[in-house]
């Protein structure tokens, strides 16, 4: 398979140049006056110049960014710990039916389809996650760590605990550092043993009176399971701390364990990597959070719960029929969201987690560590941590990101590079469930044959993307952030 | 997996364990071989004590099943005309928004780490925060935060950090969204800032009190334009003089809509924009964009994403993710930000929109917000029982409502009818007309007459 994106460029009339696709500014600019305005002069701006592009010229404008634009429906993105697989189609109608669309301030009598639906989705997020309660407010992954870490700092000052730091070990997403740091903690690295695991001594070394939490994510950004993960727990929980499962990971445990079981007291759930919402470029995604019941009462307001409507005699007749309502749990954090979160996500979720139901979650870990030991089985890179589930950290051997770049010109998205820092020359690969044997074997020609080329076919790659290779280093020197700034020049 | 052979009736996934994985038993069984293991099983490293048997008692259903309990769960939502704002709008989102935004090649992707198989996304990025620039006329704007929440907590950690020596309060109008007030307070937790509010007078600013209010100690003063209410502010220029005076950041809320003719935020002072999009999404119970947008004096404090233009070794214009060092995978703890994944896609929508409307289409819809909330009020002032509007101000898409009848049992009959409007005090209602109601404001205003 040959590999070439499209390209769309355009000479430039004025400096005899040549660009790719112009800027919609650059096509067609109009600027109009405001005076004709329904309110005082005083209260108005003078005019202002925006793109004014025709339909046909706006359609084939975005046509042609999509096409200089790589997708997971474009060939395999294994992008470690980012969780890139497909998206199923039917979910994006699903979300786009007329009766989702409705305004978040509307009665909780006149909105029970969307109460239900937001009820069933943190059930089966709570079943999933071993935990017993659930919010779907946090926005993000990021957002979801914020929020379980605001919850934590709610749960230790309301029985008067002065705790004022957070463990992360040192391999974690940067996320949790900056979360825990928002909130106003302390952070406290954690080292990795030198089988790439948490070092249980230097955690036991490390809590005290002050460890309001450990944030862990397991498997860890090698791929690698704490296996010492109920020690772990007891050491935290004993030192009075609560432990934080990030779930960047759980794609890699579905149905096998669960954080609840662990003894994990809060996590986030990623829904863009576990069940297959479109990450669409950077978001929206969803971060749901779910804690165990002692701390149910902090989560955010408004939790949503099922009334104790009029049971009918059997038991089991009412969930057809059953009502909803929203209230806000008794030591409520207050809210990390507006309104309540990215709903048209959730809907995405919902209906992903109903497609696959208990044998295609369970399926969904099977499948994505069977692809990512299959992956590794397949090239000849140094893999020094194992044995790893849904990811590996392979080491290139020469500048990561040069065989990151090479790779884009066999057609394939590279892994995520140098990072974790514990391998020299990270390529932090997940292949995930959503590849066949045939693109998990293009990929591993894609590793190969970067790993083979010489220095000078990599230092000048790709050379078949839509552009050649960026000098990101100027781009930040001379920050230039809009179309204004370059007409400045 | 599962074993047995189920009909296909039952067993939706067509043999396959997830619809999702495309295995054969066949290949399966090869790349197990080549990985030198017997079954999947073999290939998960967890102890015995916390192996989860896999049972969530979660059906799978199939496509078409979900289709038809998702329509039906949904469709216990009644069916109302709504007349709801209060900082959530539906504007009318066109076809062309849809289907180019749901092109795979844009929903389908990541954040842009490899910016040269990236471009068009990266383009499109650079092409709405040039939008914003032009709109607030600040230097700098982010690619997207989640929502104006977010975004104005953000924007008060912003002037935390950059007033540390000055204070620790952050000023607040009196009228504001409850969430953004709630969402305000969260992000300022792991500050020693608090949040004072300042009073209104006749729905928009009380110059003379924030005067009162603003002292050395304050870091930020926010205010809105349209406020939560939909009044227009009358002296922005002086509350930006009044937060320059006491080396305090001055943080304007709005959307695109109005700052497409409502006074300019540069031209006002202001040193930071937050707000929601109110384009490219319709109503989704909430779900929004978060605006940041702030001068470049404050460049290497901005959170969040930035997308900058830089040279291609062919030296063609090309576009990067920039200024990375600012944000959390680098400088974690020590971040502008924990924001990581944002809103990318809600931005490339509000982005196409606006260049689907063009000027003239954004600010003659500006110019209907205007008139239709000042009809609509008429129309509400010829009810006995209702005076409207509330506040003899401007106003912009809504307006508020003295009625006789208690508020919000004249919201609960009116929901009954088939309308939503906000109950905002004993006897205060809101009501906020665009162009998605406009049609029904006759039958809304027949309904109150019927039921004030």
């Amino acid at each position: 398979m040959k590999f070439d994106q499209a390209r769309w460029t355009r000479e430039t009339p004025e400096e005899g140049g040549e660009v790719y696709e112009p800027l919609l500014a650059e096509k067609s600019s109009r600027a109009v006056e405001t005076d004709d305005a329904p309110l005082p002069d005083d209260l108005t701006r003078d005019g202002i110049e925006l793109p004014d592009p025709a339909e046909p010229e706006l359609a084939r404008h975005y046509t042609r960014l999509s096409q200089m634009n790589y997708g997971v429906e474009n060939g395999p993105f294994p992008l470690g710990s980012c969780t890139m697989k497909y998206n199923p189609a039917f979910t994006e109608d699903v979300a786009a039916l007329p009766a989702a669309a409705t305004h978040p301030d509307r009665s909780t009598d006149s909105v029970q389809g969307n109460l239900e639906l937001r009820h069933r989705l943190a059930d089966s997020l709570a079943r999933i996650g071993g935990m017993d309660a659930v919010t779907l407010q946090p926005p993000a992954g990021a957002a979801g760590e914020f929020t379980g870490i605001l919850i934590a700092k709610a749960y230790h000052e309301q029985r008067g605990n002065d705790r004022n730091e957070i463990i992360i070990p040192e391999s974690a997403h940067g996320t949790n550092f900056a979360s825990a740091a928002l909130a106003g903690y302390g952070v406290v690295s954690l080292p990795s043993a030198d089988d790439g695991r948490v070092d249980v001594d230097a955690l036991e070394a490390a809590v005290s009176d002050d460890t309001a939490a450990l944030m862990l994510t397991n498997p860890n950004t090698l791929g690698l399971f704490e296996r010492d993960i109920e020690a772990i727990a007891d050491i935290v929980h004993d030192s009075g701390g609560l432990l934080y499962y990030d779930g960047a990971n759980l794609n890699a445990l579905l149905g096998r364990a669960r954080p609840g079981d662990m003894g994990f007291d809060v996590m986030h759930y990623n829904v863009h990597k576990t069940f297959a919402t479109p990450h669409g470029g950077g978001g929206p995604g969803a971060g749901p959070v779910g804690v165990v019941e002692e701390l149910a009462p902090y989560l955010p307001t408004p939790q949503v719960r099922e009334t104790d409507a009029d049971e009918p005699d059997d038991g089991e007749a009412a969930s057809d029929d059953a009502s909803y309502e929203r209230f806000e749990p008794e030591h409520s954090i207050g809210k990390v969201h507006g309104f309540a979160g990215n709903w048209l996500v959730l809907v995405k979720t919902y209906a992903y987690i109903a497609r696959l139901g208990n044998p295609g979650l369970r399926d969904t870990s099977a499948k994505a560590v069977l692809n990512a030991n299959y992956l590794a089985s397949q090239i000849d890179y140094d893999i020094p941590f194992e044995p790893f589930h849904h990811e590996f950290v392979a080491s290139a051997d020469r500048d990561a990101a040069d065989v990151a770049k090479r790779m884009l010109d066999y057609g394939v998205h590279p892994p995520t590079t140098k990072w974790p820092e514990i391998v020299d020359e990270a390529l932090m690969t997940e292949p995930t469930e959503a590849e066949s044997r045939a693109a998990l074997d293009h990929l591993a020609r894609a590793f190969d044959r970067a790993a083979a080329d010489d220095d000078e076919a990599l230092e000048t790659a790709p050379e078949r993307t839509a552009a050649r290779r960026i000098d990101q280093a100027d781009a930040a020197r001379n920050p230039r952030l809009s179309w204004h700034a370059l007409d400045d020049e | 997996m599962e074993g047995g052979s189920v009909s296909s009736d039952e067993h939706p996934h067509g043999g396959r364990g997830s619809p999702f994985a495309p295995h054969t038993a066949a290949e399966t069984t090869a790349m197990l071989d080549a990985v030198g293991v017997e079954s999947e099983d073999h290939l998960f490293d967890i102890p015995e004590t916390i192996e989860f048997d896999g049972s969530f008692d979660i059906e799978p259903r199939s496509e078409r099943a979900i289709r038809e309990e998702i329509a039906t769960m949904l469709d216990r939502n009644h069916e109302l005309v709504e007349f709801l704002g209060r900082g959530h709008y539906d504007h009318y989102v066109p076809s062309a928004v849809d289907h180019l935004a749901d092109r795979s090649e844009f929903l389908t992707s990541y954040t842009q780490y490899q910016p040269e198989v990236a471009q068009g996304f990266l383009q499109a990025l650079f092409e709405y925060q040039s939008m914003l620039v032009e709109l607030t006329g600040l230097e700098v704007a982010n690619c997207s935060m989640y929502d104006a929440a977010t975004a104005l907590g953000e924007a008060a950690t912003l002037a935390v950090r950059v007033r540390a020596t000055s204070g620790d309060r952050v000023l607040v109008p009196e009228h504001l969204h409850d969430g953004r007030r709630a969402v305000l307070d969260s992000y300022l937790a792991g500050t020693d800032a608090g949040v004072d509010s300042y009073p209104m007078d006749d729905g928009i600013v009380d110059r003379d009190a924030l005067a009162e209010t603003v002292d050395e100690d304050c870091v930020m003063i926010y205010a809105e334009n349209p406020t939560v209410r939909g009044t227009i502010e009358e002296r922005l220029g002086e509350i930006g003089e009044l937060a320059d005076d006491h080396d305090a950041l001055f943080c304007l809320g709005s959307d695109p809509v109005a700052l497409s003719l409502l006074e300019e935020p540069a031209s006002v002072g202001a040193d930071v924009v937050v707000g929601d999009a109110a384009l490219g999404l319709g109503a989704a119970d909430g779900m929004g964009l978060g605006l940041f947008a702030t001068r470049e004096a404050f460049l290497r404090q901005v959170p969040g994403r930035l997308v900058g233009t830089g040279e291609d070794s062919e030296g063609r214009r090309a576009y990067t993710l920039t200024l990375q060092t600012r944000e959390q995978h680098i400088r974690r703890e020590r971040a502008t930000s924990n924001i990581c994944t944002n809103q990318a896609w809600v931005a490339l929508r509000a982005a196409m929109h606006v260049a689907w409307l063009g000027p003239d289409g954004l600010v003659d819809l500006a110019k209907e917000s205007v008139t239709r909330a000042s009809e609509v009020a008429d129309r509400l002032d010829t009810i006995d029982g209702v005076t409207a509007p509330v506040h003899d101000r401007h106003h912009f898409r809504e307006v508020v409502a003295r009625t006789d009848r208690e508020a919000s049992a004249l919201k609960d009959a009116l929901e009954t009818e088939g309308y939503a409007i906000h109950a905002i005090d004993d006897h205060l209602v809101q009501v906020c007309v665009t162009e998605t109601n406009a049609d029904c404001v006759d039958d809304l205003v027949a309904a109150v007459e019927a039921v004030a």
